[in-house]
């Protein structure tokens, strides 16, 4: 086990190494400069700019130097607010991205789970047909459209919530409903499909055989067997979450990290957009790393198969 | 026991429609049969005869689209098919238990061994964990799994599956019910596993005296088991009576057929008989005898109206229009002709066994067919 964790972290150090040098010389060929009013500045002006932040060298030896602070967790400072570290910049903000990101997810699968199991139980019901639309519209509405289609009516018409800014969890619940749509369509879509093929099963055919209830069947035998597979698809939808809030959190106005990427992207801010990047891939490949181990405690049969290694 | 005789099964006229996209499937069609207590009913059929419909039938677990559209069935005298989601799940398990036919994929993947087969006894006779759990490992050291007390928290998968097939074997006899349907138990596991399962099955079916339901296409397993047996064929019982009567002095030429095509030792190299032709559609089953398109004793008459059952003795039936007095006399297969050289013989020393059930497992007679026959 130990040795299979060294393994692990060892490629997830590797992974995110080949991303930031990935993302670092793609960024270099994007166009534009750090320079927000580039044409007022005289040439020494911008050389002096230049020089101060290392980009009068090449880009090779700006990429090693970056990759050696980074080894050594300096990031670097942030261009656009008056050299801000970035760590310092991120930390700051990842609090509430962090916290609506949470909340959507667990809101998103757990009301994921009940829907799709009572759709698989009561398969080709209209219980089934009323959660499979709501699902479909769940993964094909946009979640900045559903955002607006929330502010306007339980924020401004039913005065429900503040529509918008940041302080004190009613602010959250609006931005947690807009994030949470998509893993919620997609578990109860995932649940359904499994639940409906483990209730065809030979081992739940054995358990009413046995004299179990119908409840006592989806409690004891399928539930958990439908939901190993689950956990392979949380991953995948955290990653999904984390992106997919920027957009959110910039129209519920949330200072969070989402909103900072965009920023930075659009004013060519290198090392935040280093530093967010590489936040994110760290998270994503830690999400991966859990996911596989949840797996091997969850499922006896893998957990087995692991032993033996 | 207090009376041997005694049908703790009784089905009656039963007739199962299965409404699909394709049509009505006549699935079962006019099925009558009994259980004795502690006797072995083998049903034989290929594939699609009805077997498995009726066997979920008598466990109340008809998928939603079957239709009964009439007989009965009665457990201790009471209607199954009448019988409440309640009163059907008390019975399940407890009173009527089932073992599948592939062990690999009927046992819980995620579940401890142990308390799979403790499950039943918790359910049904509200036992403790601890009491419960107990009870499991007496079960499991009964059919046979060696080191119990350590395996018993293993997960299925840890388990071969002739081992599976004792657990579930376990599960189903736990309750000590009094009918156990067991649907093909053997068809999965290969040729020295299916012999240790069946001896497993006779042996316990003697510790608790259960009766059986075998459910088989594999005439071979059921010369060694079965007390009696009916054949099915296109969701109908066309022949019954006891193991002998049908191994050897078989009427209809459907069971001919299914016999002329098992191997026995003198069969020769290479060569194997078979039943031409496929059986009839069970969206619009054919007028006569269904099995009169296969069959090359088929009479006119055959395809016009359905036989009904001509008796043979007091326990051994078919539906055959052969044995109507006015049929011709016709030649049966040679094998089967053999059969019934060995029946007469066997007649007059009295060793013919005519409805009455062993208590032993020795239900058939003579032992170079035998060993042909069962392995």
């Amino acid at each position: 086990m130990a040795r299979y964790l060294a393994r692990r972290i060892f490629y997830l150090a590797l992974t995110l190494f080949l991303i930031a040098s990935i993302t670092f010389f793609l960024m270099k060929l994007m166009p534009g400069t750090p320079l927000n009013n580039q044409a007022k500045l005289t040439p020494q002006q911008i050389k002096v700019i230049y020089e101060h932040y290392g980009l009068n060298k090449p880009v090779w030896q700006q990429y090693v130097s970056y990759i050696v602070d980074a080894a050594h967790g300096n990031f670097g400072l942030s261009f656009q607010f008056s050299d801000q570290p970035v760590s310092y910049l991120i930390s700051s903000r990842i609090g509430p991205s962090m916290q609506l990101g949470g909340q959507a997810m667990v809101v998103g699968v757990v009301v994921g789970i009940v829907v799709g199991s009572l759709s698989a139980i009561r398969k080709n019901t209209w219980i089934d047909g009323t959660s499979t639309f709501i699902s479909i519209l769940g993964i094909s509405i946009p979640s900045f459209v559903l955002a607006i289609l929330l502010q306007y009516y339980l924020g401004l018409k039913l005065q429900l919530f503040p529509i918008a800014d940041w302080g004190g969890f009613s602010y959250t619940v609006l931005p947690t409903l807009a994030l949470a749509a998509s893993p919620f369509a997609e578990t109860s879509r995932f649940v359904r499909t499994e639940m409906v093929d483990v209730l065809g099963s030979d081992y739940i055919e054995l358990a009413r055989a046995k004299g179990l209830s119908r409840m006592g069947i989806v409690w004891h035998h399928a539930l958990r067997n439908s939901l190993i597979p689950l956990v392979t698809v949380i991953g995948p939808l955290t990653a999904a979450i984390m992106t997919g809030s920027m957009v959110v959190e910039n129209i519920f106005s949330v200072p969070g990290i989402g909103e900072q990427f965009v920023k930075s992207i659009l004013v060519n801010d290198y090392p935040t957009i280093m530093g967010v990047t590489l936040l994110y891939s760290a998270l994503l490949c830690a999400i991966l790393l859990l996911t596989d181990l949840v797996y091997g405690i969850i499922d006896p049969r893998i957990r087995i198969t692991g032993k033996g290694e | 026991m207090e009376n041997a005789d005694e049908n703790i099964l009784e089905v009656k006229d039963l007739t199962i429609d299965f409404h699909t996209y394709a049509g009505t499937v006549k699935a079962i069609r006019d099925v009558s049969f009994h259980l004795k207590k502690g006797e072995t009913l083998a049903i034989v059929g290929e594939s699609g005869s009805g077997k498995t419909v009726t066997t979920k039938t008598v466990m109340g677990l008809l998928a939603n689209n079957a239709e009964v559209v009439e007989g009965t069935v009665k457990f201790r005298g009471k209607d199954i098919l009448k019988m409440s989601q309640k009163e059907l799940e008390d019975i399940r398990g407890k009173d009527i238990a089932e073992i599948f036919q592939d062990p690999m994929t009927s046992l819980d993947p995620t579940m401890r061994i142990g308390k799979q087969i403790a499950e039943p006894l918790r359910i049904h006779k509200g036992y403790s964990r601890e009491k419960a759990n107990k009870q499991a490992l007496e079960m499991l050291k009964l059919v046979g799994i060696t080191n119990a007390e350590e395996r018993i928290n293993d997960y299925p998968h840890q388990f071969s599956g002739g081992m599976r097939q004792r657990i579930v074997i376990a599960i189903a006899l736990v309750c000590y019910p009094e009918i156990l349907i067991a649907d093909e138990p053997t068809t999965a596991l290969d040729v020295t596993i299916q012999a240790q399962i069946l001896d497993l099955m006779k042996e316990l079916q003697e510790k608790i005296s259960t009766s059986i339901i075998f459910i088989t296409h594999d005439l071979g397993v059921v010369a060694g088991m079965a007390d009696r047996v009916a054949v099915m064929y296109a969701g109908k019982i066309v022949e019954y009576g006891t193991v002998d009567e049908i191994f050897y002095n078989p009427q209809h030429p459907y069971t001919w057929g299914l016999l002329n095509s098992m191997p026995t030792l003198d069969t020769a190299k290479g060569k194997l008989e078979s039943i031409p032709g496929t059986p009839p559609d069970l969206l619009d089953p054919p007028a006569g005898d269904p099995f009169a398109a296969r069959n090359p004793y088929a009479m006119k008459i055959d395809e016009e109206k359905e036989p009904p059952f001509f008796k043979v003795s007091d326990t051994h039936y078919a539906a055959t229009w052969l044995l109507h007095p006015d049929a011709p006399h016709v030649e049966p297969p040679v094998e089967i002709k053999r059969r019934q050289e060995v029946y007469k013989e066997r007649l007059q020393e009295g060793t013919i066994n005519q409805g009455h059930i062993h208590s032993t497992g020795n239900t058939t007679f003579g032992t170079d067919d035998d060993d042909a026959i069962g392995e």
